[in-house]
């Protein structure tokens, strides 16, 4: 039996289990509500007078993912744990890998649905005006990625616990660390070292998903910021597996 | 098929499973008995591949568990305790995942599906969710998913538990039957249950096997075996004491006197099991005897003193 069948079983289930039940839907209809209130009425989008999507739509972006992606991402592994699920899944003939990899596939397709829905935005601002379409779509790609790194992080913290709001909380908080660490406020206050510091404010500012997004958002497709989504979603998805590990040896 | 050699588990200081050793072959039925909190879940956990031993092997159909988990598993259907399902599915559409996982696809997977519906009597639930289900249901159907893919070995968490009599005979119906071709190990506080379909049992007591054996050989170790019990009409209970307790193969005399007759029960020392009811015919001869009966041994006497040595040592004084 090849991996690839294993995760697409999986991933059909966790797809299934959205829609089976009116999260998905909720969810769907907050986020476009959201976005929609966002880049109208706080973005201004008429009043910039620009064909673009990049800063009165995308802008908002990390700040919504902040709170919705740790919505689709808690119940993934806390639940299996507290319906106790879990054990019927890891004593199935898979890897933990095909596991953790359908079920991160699942919730991010899931992600990238509520995001194409979005696109009422591009049919306006093309009908308003003519924007460049390759800036548009550079900057859903990385919205898309953003997404995906904040969801593996509900992953890890998912796994750590079988209730679904410790897990929403904790990641909430470790999002916004990564959110943190390139707010110009932050920044900011990390410039008033001395010199010999920067390094740390490089770090530091490294980490942070609203750097590595700007470049998505202004249509430059920069491989290292590419790189930086999905090192983090990687290695989120490694911890979650050795988090998996550790829980069944204790 | 099943093959467990010193398996332990600590978790943390607390020992939970010390040093198993067993194996179970094609045909046999092992019923796991023992206390709660003993380490028949864990143990279970452990050969199912959920839980990582901290010593010993498991081997399932030849594959290693460490060495090569999803061919092991793959022979291996698993009821957890407490028969958990994904509660946001129909009952059908667990069922389809459950044989796809297990690599069964297209005509396959539906026959399969077919087949365990008809066996567990799921065919009214089909199409309702599982988190509405009766909870004989849900134990049926998490049930079904163990044996959809037909697996040589079959790792069932007290399969009985919180059915009622009807679903229980059923269940334990299956389980004699599959039997026959596979190798399983099952866990259950009913002792009776034991009987009804074990060919061995095995009871565990802090985390050690502590009784190995067919439930007749098991019910040998009880006091109770080769006792016999009458009942006597028209005498005293002091000269029945008398005269029944100068038999040499009678240890000890359990007398009760109701108001039409007297109980008797004469437990035999062990190594004179098969003199005792030939003696006690003898020194009846004559007597008004309204009963009498040989006792087989009691599986929930052995698992007493197996497992609570002081106290059953302490009632048998009393």
């Amino acid at each position: 039996m090849s991996s690839i069948g294993n995760i697409r079983t999986i991933l059909k289930r966790e797809i299934s289990a959205y829609f089976s039940s009116p999260v998905a839907y909720v969810f769907i209809v907050i986020f476009l509500l959201l976005n929609g209130f966002f880049t109208f009425m706080v973005g201004g989008f008429f009043e910039r007078g620009e064909a673009a999507l990049g800063n009165a739509f995308f802008n908002w972006h990390p700040w919504f993912y902040l709170f919705l992606v740790p919505a689709v991402g808690m119940r993934l592994w806390a639940d299996e744990r507290r319906v106790g699920t879990l054990e019927l899944l890891l004593t199935m003939p898979i890897t933990p890998w095909e596991a953790i990899v359908g079920k991160f596939a699942a919730s991010w397709l899931f992600l990238g649905l509520a995001l194409a829905l979005t696109f009422p935005v591009v049919l306006t601002v093309n009908y308003l005006g003519s924007p460049d379409n390759g800036v548009i779509l550079t900057a859903y790609v990385g919205s898309w990625l953003m997404s995906g790194a904040y969801l593996a992080i509900s992953c890890i913290t998912s796994a750590m616990t079988r209730n679904q709001v410790v897990s929403f909380i904790l990641s909430v908080v470790a999002c916004l660390f990564l959110i943190l660490a390139g707010f110009p406020p932050v920044i900011n206050l990390l410039q008033a070292l001395p010199g010999h510091w920067q390094w740390l404010v490089d770090a530091v500012t490294s980490f942070s998903v609203i750097t590595h997004f700007s470049g998505f958002q202004r249509g430059v497709l920069d491989s290292r910021d590419v790189v930086f989504f999905l090192s983090v979603i990687l290695f989120s998805l490694f911890t979650t597996s050795v988090i998996l590990r550790t829980r069944r040896t204790n | 098929m099943i093959k467990v050699d010193q398996l332990s588990k600590f978790f943390g200081a607390k020992r939970a499973v010390d040093g198993v050793t067993f194996e179970v072959a094609r045909g046999e039925v092992l019923g796991f008995l023992g206390p709660n909190g003993a380490g028949k879940s864990t143990t279970m956990r452990m050969i199912t591949g959920f839980i990582t031993p901290t010593s010993g092997s498991v081997h399932v159909g030849g594959h290693d568990l460490s060495l090569e988990p999803v061919a092991a598993k793959r022979r291996i259907g698993y009821l957890p305790e407490n028969a958990p399902a994904y509660t946001d599915m129909t009952v059908k559409g667990f069922l389809q995942f459950a044989a796809e996982i297990r690599g069964l696809r297209g005509a396959a997977r539906n026959a399969a599906v077919q087949a365990v519906v008809e066996k567990c009597f799921l065919q009214a639930v089909l199409h309702q969710n599982v988190d509405t289900l009766s909870k004989g249901y849900r134990h049926r159907t998490c049930f079904a998913q163990s044996i959809i893919h037909d697996p040589d070995v079959l790792v069932l968490d007290e399969p009985t538990d919180g059915l009622d009599p009807n679903q229980k005979h059923e269940i334990r119906q299956l389980i004699r039957q599959m039997g026959r071709e596979k190798a399983i190990i099952f866990s259950t506080h009913i002792l009776e249950e034991v009987d009804a379909v074990c060919t061995r049992a095995m009871i565990i007591d802090r985390g050690r096997v502590v009784a190995n054996g067919t439930p007749r050989e098991l019910r040998r170790k009880s006091e109770w075996s080769g006792a016999v019990s009458l009942n006597i009409k028209g005498m005293g209970v002091n000269a029945i004491r008398e005269q029944l307790g100068r038999i040499p193969s009678v240890r000890r005399l359990a007398v009760e006197s109701t108001a039409d007759w007297v109980a008797v029960t004469a437990f035999p020392h062990p190594d004179r099991v098969i003199d005792v009811t030939r003696d006690i015919l003898t020194a009846t001869q004559g007597w008004q005897v309204e009963a009498l009966r040989t006792e087989e041994g009691r599986l929930d006497d052995v698992f007493r003193r197996i497992t609570l040595p002081e106290t059953a040592a302490r009632e048998a004084k009393s």
